[in-house]
């Protein structure tokens, strides 16, 4: 076929119908926690990785939700595990345990 | 000295104009109340459960119901004309009965925004695409045939008729949010198997015991809260709805097949209360609903001697609220009605 120079960009928009609710609910059965982040950015903000890095456990979060659970494990895995987040979140989430069931649950090895 | 005149006429036979109507009558006063439709209790009928504690809707009716059960109460009954005569108001009411009122309380309360005018989301075009009212119709009565069996997906859609200057409803309707949390735990309990989903753009979980509300929500009924306004709501072959928006927390549009969406449907003044008003050509704000003397010291006093407001016509508020704004009305009528006594 001749290449006339054209590409077709794949869709970024998120079908939730493709949402594995299983997978999430043996995250939230180990994590609870995870239902309660409103989105606040505290944890992303006060974040040591995070001014050099993708670090964010709010988008980790979100990008699960959002059926993208290969950069839920990208946002995770720069954290360095300082606790800081922890110090900080309004609804006291687990941060770092959450962080460490992300990468356990949705990483490559299982 | 002159016989007192101590007629007072409530407009409107919801929970605002029923406490008023009781207190009014225990301070000694001579209530007529008022009602359009056929029975008292306005949109509070109409409810199944009452947010943060979920109490029966039905409860808090009886309550209001017995209190007034020697009030004289005028139902499918319309005020016709109203005027202003020697300090008091001469109102002439379509069941044929002339009432010369020292004071008037507006108790008119709001209408619900009429969902079909945000054609976007299908109301009344589509099937599985209800409104909050509906919705609580179905828990009272267990019965409405858009509602599946076993729905997978479920949405919520806040501010439908609020914060949105295209359809004219600039301000915000401030219970919708706690009620679409309410709701979504109380769908989510008589279908626990249902993915439930929330389309906010702010959770404004104002009241005392709201914020639990809004935590039970997510941490016990696993609802997930999408912030994102819904663009439109479309309708495949199936027949199940697909429900576009933006997570406007990643930034990136989002696409949704439901079985089922609620539309939370906002608050608007009144449209009997505000064509009453017009004879007396009470002012009214941008946002449609009444005009108080001022908004902090005198709330419940309008701009005319005689004439007070109390409740959803002074804005959207919850039903405690309209309850002590029917307390507080109560008390200015009681002090206007005695400064004739001296006269």
């Amino acid at each position: 076929m001749i290449d006339f120079g054209y590409t077709l960009n794949p869709s970024s928009r998120i079908n939730l119908d493709n949402f594995d609710r299983n997978k999430f609910e043996k995250l939230s059965k180990s994590e609870p926690d995870v239902l309660l982040c409103i989105g606040c950015g505290s944890c992303t903000a006060s974040c040591t990785a995070g001014k050099y890095t993708d670090t964010s456990l709010r988008k980790a979060i979100l990008s699960i939700l959002d059926c993208n659970e290969k950069a839920a494990v990208d946002f995770a895995a720069s954290c360095l595990l300082c606790g800081k987040c922890t110090l900080v979140c309004p609804r006291s989430i687990n941060t770092r345990n959450l962080l460490l069931s992300i990468t356990k649950i949705y990483g490559k090895k299982q | 000295m002159k016989h007192a005149n101590k007629n007072i006429v409530i407009i409107g036979g919801g929970p605002c104009g029923m406490e008023a109507a009781y207190r009014l009558k225990n301070e000694g006063m001579n209530v007529i109340l008022v009602e359009k439709g056929p029975s008292l209790g306005g949109h509070l009928a109409c409810w199944d459960r009452l947010f943060p504690e979920s109490i029966k809707a039905d409860d808090l009716l009886d309550i209001l119901k017995n209190n007034i059960s020697d009030v004289n109460c005028f139902l499918n009954t319309e005020i016709i004309k109203m005027n202003l005569r020697n300090d008091a108001y001469d109102i002439e009411l379509s069941n044929g009965i002339t009432v010369l009122a020292r004071a008037v309380l507006f108790a008119t309360g709001f209408d619900i925004f009429p969902a079909e005018k945000k054609e976007e989301y299908g109301y009344g075009i589509y099937n599985k695409v209800i409104t909050n009212k509906d919705l609580e119709q179905y828990f009272k009565t267990g019965k409405d045939e858009r509602i599946p069996a076993n729905p997978k997906n479920i949405g919520f859609i806040h501010c439908v008729g609020s914060r949105d200057e295209k359809i004219g409803n600039r301000q915000c309707s401030k219970v919708c949010c706690a009620t679409a949390v309410k709701q979504a735990c109380e769908i989510k309990e008589r279908f626990p198997d249902a993915n439930v989903y929330s389309f906010y753009m702010d959770l404004r979980m104002f009241g005392r015991h709201y914020e639990d509300l809004y935590y039970k929500a997510q941490h016990e009924c696993g609802v997930r809260f999408i912030r994102g306004r819904v663009s439109e709501i479309s309708e495949n072959k199936e027949g199940k709805l697909i429900v576009k928006a933006e997570d406007t927390l990643m930034g990136k549009p989002i696409k949704i097949t439901m079985d089922l969406v609620v539309l939370m449907a906002g608050m608007k003044n009144s449209e009997a209360g505000i064509k009453t008003a017009g004879q007396l050509a009470v002012l009214r704000d941008d946002d449609g609903f009444f005009n108080s003397e001022d908004s902090f010291y005198n709330l419940e006093k309008s701009a005319y001697r005689g004439i007070f407001f109390a409740g959803t016509c002074l804005g959207p508020k919850t039903i405690p609220e309209t309850i002590n704004e029917a307390r507080s009305a109560v008390l200015s009528i009681k002090e206007y009605v005695e400064s004739f006594a001296n006269d």
